[in-house]
C-alpha cells in the first residue's frame, strides 16, 4: 500500500537546515495497522506529512498505492487515497453543519451530488455521528468532533487513512471513542491505518509498531517484540505500560518472568506459574 | 488553611431556557502545603470550580475563603487575588504574546507594579523553576521554542506572580512522555522546595497517583470521593462508574485478589506492588 525507499528529507530554512527523516526504507501491506511511535522531533509527524505529499522528499521516493508523491500530476490522486487526520478537532471543521463539513472533501473532487449524499451517510454511520448530522460542530464534544473529522476523510472513499495523534487533546471518554472508530475501520473496512501516537495503551492495540528516533527506524515489530525492549524505550524517553515495567523489574530481580507481558491478564498469568 | 469552600453553587446562564447546575453545594478545605489531585471527566464541574478559585467566575450561593480572604464578595481585589492564586489553563502556551520569553515572563510582575530589579528576581526565579536557562533563553522568541518549552514558558509567567497556590489545568496534556515527565517533576519541586500549594487537574490516574497526596473526584458538579490515594482507589467500581478507572498496576493488584491473594489495602502505587511480589516470589524459592 505504501511503499518508502531510500527516503531522506531536510528541513531548510534560512537560518539552518536540519535532517527530520534519514534513509529511510520502510513498507506498509494493505489492511495493516500500523502505529507510529517516537518522542517529540523522532521525525513521526514529518513521516505522516510525506506520505500525504504535503511535504515532498529530499531524496528518495514515497509511493502510495502505487504512485510516487513527488509527481505533481498525482497529488490529488495520492490524498484521495490516503487521507489524513491531525490532532487538533478544531482547525480541521470548516463548515458549520457537521453534514455540510463532512461533504467537503468529496465536493472538492467534483463528486456528483446524488453520490455526495450517499458517501456523506455511509461515513457518519461508520463513525457513529448519523444522529448529530444536523448538528454545529461547535456543539461537540472533542471526540464527537474528532470522529466528524474522520467522516470527512471516509467521504473521499480512501485505501489507507494517516492519524497523526488523533486522541492527544482528547479526554479519556473521547480518546476510547476515536479508537475505537480506527479500529473498527481497519478490521471491518479493510481500511490500511498509520496511527501516530504518544499513548501506549493505543499503540498496543495495533498489529504492528514502528519506532523512530532522529529520523531513523528502530524498532519494527508486533507491540509484544517491541515493548519487550524495556530499557531501549526507556532511554528514548517512551512510555512502557505499567505491568510490562512491572515484569522487567520482576525479572531483574532474578525471577523467570516470560518477555511479552503487556496486558494485566498476560501478568496474572505469568506470576501464577511461578507461585 | 489555604482554601475553603462553603455550599459552592454555580449556575450556568441562571434564568434562561439554556440554565444548567455546573456546581452544587460543594464544600472543601485545601490545607497550605498540599498537593491535591482533581480528577473527574468533562463536564463533571472541574474547571468551573477551579475558575472560581482565582475570582475568573463568581459563586451563584456559598463562599470561598482563600488564606483568610474571601473572594466571594463584592469588594476584593482581583490584583491581590492573582498574587495569591495563580492559574494555569490548559494549552497556555496559546497565550504566549510577547516578542521575548523575558518580557512574557515579565507580563504579570510589571503590572503588579513591580520594579526592574525585582522583576528580573522573579523572571530568574521562573525560569529556574521551569528549568529554562536565563542567558540562552531570555532573549529568545517563544515562538521559536519547540511546544513543551513553550508551555514551561507559559508556566513560569505564572510563577513569576509568586502564587501561595498554584492550579494546574492538564498541564501535560498534548506532550510526548518525555515532556510530561520533565513538567510533572518541575511542579514536585515548586511543591516540595517552595512549599506552594499546588492543585492539579488531569485526566490521568497514573500522574494524580504519583503526585498527589490527596484526590478529589467530581462528577456531574458534586464531590464524588475524596481522600487520600489509599482512600480513593480503594473504590475502583465506584471510579470506573463514573468513566474514569484506576491506574493500571491496580488493576493487577485486583485481578491478583479476586484469584485469592490476600493483598494489603495499603499497596496502592507502583513500588509498593513490586516490593509485594518480590517478597511473595521471593518467599518459594
Amino acid at each position: 500500500m505504501i511503499k518508502i525507499e531510500n527516503l531522506t528529507y531536510h528541513y531548510k530554512t534560512s537560518e539552518y537546515e536540519s535532517v527530520a527523516i534519514q534513509s529511510m526504507d520502510l513498507a506498509v501491506a494493505r489492511g495493516e495497522f500500523v502505529a507510529i511511535i517516537g518522542h517529540n522531533g523522532s521525525g513521526k509527524s514529518t513521516l505522516a506529512k510525506l506520505i500525504n505529499g504535503i511535504l515532498l522528499p529530499t531524496e528518495g521516493r514515497v509511493l502510495v498505492a502505487g504512485q510516487d508523491t513527488s509527481d505533481p500530476g498525482q497529488i490529488w490522486e495520492i490524498r484521495k487515497t490516503a487521507g489524513m487526520v491531525f490532532q487538533n478537532p478544531d482547525n480541521q471543521i470548516v463548515a458549520t453543519v457537521v453534514e455540510e463539513d463532512v461533504a467537503f472533501g468529496p465536493e472538492n473532487l467534483g463528486v456528483p451530488s446524488e453520490a455526495i449524499r450517499r458517501r456523506v451517510d455511509t461515513a457518519l454511520e461508520q463513525v457513529h455521528m448519523t444522529e448529530h448530522r444536523l448538528k454545529p460542530p461547535h456543539l461537540l464534544s472533542g471526540g464527537q468532533k474528532q470522529r466528524v473529522a474522520i467522516a470527512g476523510i471516509l467521504a473521499m472513499e480512501p485505501e489507507c487513512i494517516i492519524f497523526d495523534e488523533p486522541t492527544a487533546m482528547l479526554d479519556p471518554i473521547g480518546r476510547k471513542e476515536v479508537m475505537e472508530t480506527v479500529e473498527t475501520l481497519n478490521k471491518e473496512k479493510g481500511i490500511t491505518v498509520i496511527y501516530i501516537t504518544h499513548f501506549m495503551e493505543e499503540a498496543m492495540r495495533a498489529d504492528r509498531i514502528v519506532v523512530l528516533e532522529s529520523g531513523r527506524v528502530i524498532l519494527d515489530g508486533e507491540p509484544k517484540v517491541v515493548f519487550s525492549d524495556v530499557e531501549r524505550l526507556q532511554d528514548m524517553g517512551l512510555d512502557v505500560p505499567e505491568v510490562t515495567l512491572m515484569a522487567h523489574g520482576l525479572r531483574k530481580a532474578g525471577f523467570p518472568l516470560k518477555l511479552d507481558i503487556l496486558t494485566v491478564e498476560d501478568m496474572v498469568e505469568a506470576l501464577w506459574q511461578l507461585l | 488553611m489555604a482554601i475553603v469552600v462553603e455550599n459552592l453553587t454555580y449556575v450556568y446562564d441562571e434564568g434562561t431556557p439554556f440554565q444548567t447546575t455546573a456546581l452544587e453545594e460543594i464544600n472543601l478545605s485545601i490545607e497550605k502545603g498540599e498537593f491535591i489531585g482533581l480528577i473527574g471527566h468533562t463536564g463533571s464541574g472541574k474547571s468551573t470550580l477551579i475558575q472560581h478559585f482565582n475570582g475568573l467566575i463568581k459563586p451563584s450561593s456559598g463562599r470561598i475563603i482563600i488564606n483568610g480572604l474571601d473572594i466571594s464578595g463584592e469588594k476584593v481585589k482581583l490584583s491581590e487575588l492573582r498574587k495569591k492564586v495563580g492559574l494555569v489553563f490548559q494549552y497556555p502556551e496559546y497565550q504566549l504574546f510577547e516578542e521575548t520569553v523575558y518580557k512574557d515572563i515579565a507580563f504579570g510582575p510589571s503590572n503588579l507594579g513591580a520594579d526592574d530589579e525585582e522583576i528580573e528576581r522573579r523572571v530568574k526565579y521562573a525560569m529556574d523553576l521551569v528549568n529554562l536557562d536565563f542567558e540562552t533563553y531570555k532573549e529568545k522568541s517563544p515562538f521559536e521554542l519547540s511546544g513543551g518549552q513553550k508551555r514551561r514558558v507559559a508556566i513560569a509567567g505564572v510563577l513569576a506572580m509568586e502564587p501561595e497556590v498554584i492550579i494546574l489545568d492538564e498541564p501535560t496534556a498534548g506532550l510526548d512522555p518525555r515532556g510530561r515527565d520533565e513538567i510533572l517533576r518541575q511542579i514536585k519541586r515548586l511543591h516540595d522546595e517552595h512549599q506552594v500549594t499546588v492543585i492539579l487537574v488531569s485526566h490521568s490516574m497514573e500522574d494524580i497517583s504519583r503526585l498527589a497526596n490527596r484526590i478529589i473526584v467530581m462528577h456531574q458538579g458534586r464531590i464524588e470521593l475524596v481522600g487520600s490515594k489509599e482512600e480513593v482507589f480503594s473504590h475502583g467500581d465506584r471510579l470506573e462508574a463514573i468513566g474514569l478507572g484506576l491506574p493500571q498496576i491496580l488493576y493487577l493488584v485486583k485481578a491478583l485478589r479476586e484469584k485469592g491473594m490476600d493483598i494489603d489495602q495499603g499497596v496502592i502505587n507502583f513500588d509498593g506492588v513490586e516490593r509485594m511480589l518480590i517478597d511473595r516470589l521471593g518467599g518459594l524459592r
